[in-house]
């Protein structure tokens, strides 16, 4: 480990990897820490991902490919089955990872860029001089490091510390959070190409349980419930999931325990500072319906490399110019889609167990394949007029998207 | 006053770090560091964490 580098980048799950990876490969010398002594370990997430954007960042390696999804069910409170193709299940299926070689595998692409990645190193503070980030003390088997970099990237996940460090306020509160627990169940009987959502007061309130899939009678089989809809007195996403498992998969083998929390704030006021910027989780920046983060930490990830190689080639790290190279980009982009799911959300966390079985009736029959956004949401107004209104700006946006998609066929 | 985190149930997700308003929690390795001088007990950590890990009384 040197003394100064180009930039710093902190946390090596999927967004530092991507900004490592690029800010590496314009050239720029660069450091990727991960606390943790192994990348990827433990797993916080259900592994699933949209196959076209996945491919749109790396090349697929079946090693870290658990298993190749068609499409998804929804069971609404009443046992109503919607099946949905792959192609409008939303961002989240397509693949299930293997995220403990996944992460590893994108850290691993960072070094052949040319970053330098140290593991079992955390960032216990930022030097800031002058009102501008210059680097970060490192905390590194006992012993405490200095290292300096032009810009610092703070990719450091749900409990980051770096953007507060400099004065940025990411907490959560607890409507902002999905608090999640996950098992992988090993010798169960579960179809292999489908992933299965239900929703439903009892089953996760705020939330909804999922099963993804990993190959070989595996599956992720977890609960998220809403921050605020959970508690001291109330049952937790844990007593959710035992009820869950031991009802649906009574005979399985639990393999793995996963705990963690998503963002699902939407985005937050701030994401840069002078020398500074944070990415990812970090910054908030997962989906607020399904809490899927990968690919936007990624997307991100990407950004922030980007907008690194150009603050540092004008000689300028100054927040003005990072807002210009990095904010702007993410929020005209992750920012709106992300803007658009809390919408939904704050629909939906309201509506009760009738509510959710009248719109699963009202789409049970539809053929999915063939839908198009503005197609689905009008199947599912027709079951319900006060959801029409309170969505009434998804409409104009979902209109928009028409627009734009028949004037590039 | 007080704030207890069992270790033991502890699954190190750091969710908890991320809803705490005052950055009093840490996580260091595979558990969760409390520091006692700037947490306000405000129970918003217990609240939120996925197993029941953390005992705050007010
Ligand atoms: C239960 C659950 C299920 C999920 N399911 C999905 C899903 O199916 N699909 C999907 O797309 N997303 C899912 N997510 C969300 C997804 O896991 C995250 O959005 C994604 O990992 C964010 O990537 P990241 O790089 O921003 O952060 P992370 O992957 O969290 O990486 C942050 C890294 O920073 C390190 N770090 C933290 N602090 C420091 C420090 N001080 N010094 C050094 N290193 C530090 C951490 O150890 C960690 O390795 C799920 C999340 C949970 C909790
Ligand atoms: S939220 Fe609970 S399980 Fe997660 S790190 Fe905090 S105390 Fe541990
Ligand atoms: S009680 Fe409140 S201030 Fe104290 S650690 Fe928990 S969340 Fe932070």
């Amino acid at each position: 480990m040197k003394a100064t580098y180009d930039v710093l980048v902190i946390g090596a799950g999927p967004a530092g990897s991507i900004a490592a990876k690029t800010a590496a490969e314009k050239g720029l010398d660069v450091l990727l820490i991960e606390k943790r002594q192994e990348i990827g370990d433990p797993v916080r997430c259900a592994e699933g991902v949209n196959k076209e954007y996945l491919k749109k960042h790396v090349e697929i390696d079946k090693q870290w490919i658990c298993a190749d999804l068609k499409g998804s069910c929804i069971h609404s409170p009443d046992g109503t089955r919607i099946e949905m193709a792959e192609e409008i299940s939303g961002g989240e299926v397509g693949y299930v990872l293997e995220r403990k070689v996944f992460d590893r595998a994108l850290a691993d692409l960072a070094t052949k860029a040319g970053a330098e990645v140290r593991v079992k190193t955390r960032a216990t503070g930022l030097i800031i001089e002058d009102n501008f980030v210059k680097g970060a003390r490192l905390m590194h088997l006992g012993k405490e490091y200095e290292v300096r970099a032009k810009i610092v990237i703070g990719a450091d996940g749900v409990e980051s510390k770096v953007g507060r460090w400099a004065g940025i306020d990411t907490a959560l509160k607890p409507v902002d959070i999905e608090t999640c627990a996950q098992y992988l169940i090993a010798g169960a009987d579960i179809d292999q190409e489908y992933c299965e959502f239900y929703v439903g007061n009892d089953i996760a309130p705020g939330g909804y349980v999922w099963i993804f899939p990993k190959g070989e009678g595996k599956a992720n089989v977890g609960v998220g419930l809403l921050g605020s809809k959970t508690g001291k007195f109330k049952p937790r996403p844990v007593d959710y999931l035992n009820n869950f498992v031991e009802k649906k998969f009574p005979n399985a083998s639990i393999v793995e325990m996963v705990f963690g929390g998503v963002p699902v704030s939407g985005s937050i006021e701030k994401t840069s500072t002078n020398g500074l910027m944070i990415i990812g989780d970090a910054a908030r920046q997962s989906d607020p319906i399904t809490g899927g983060g990968i690919l936007n930490a990624m997307d991100a990830g990407k950004m922030a490399g980007e907008a690194a190689y150009t603050a540092i080639s004008a000689g300028d790290v100054s927040l003005g110019k990072l807002e210009e190279v990095y904010e702007k980009r993410w929020r005209a982009t992750i920012g709106h889609d992300i803007d658009m799911s809390l919408i939904v959300k704050n629909c939906f966390i309201n509506l009760n167990d009738e509510d959710l079985d009248s719109l699963a009736h009202s789409l049970k029959d539809v053929k999915f394949e063939r839908m198009s956004l503005l197609d689905l949401l009008q199947a599912l107004f027709k079951a319900n007029k006060k959801l029409l209104w309170d969505l009434r700006v998804l409409f104009k946006d979902a209109a928009k998207e028409v627009i734009k998609n028949k004037n590039n066929a | 006053m007080s704030i207890n985190i069992n270790r033991y149930k502890c699954g190190y997700c750091g969710a908890c770090v991320g809803v705490c308003p005052k950055g009093a929690l840490e996580l260091v390795e595979t558990w969760i560091e409390v520091d006692e001088s700037i947490c306000i007990v405000c129970g918003i950590c217990d609240r939120i964490c996925p197993v029941g890990a953390i005992e705050v009384k007010k």
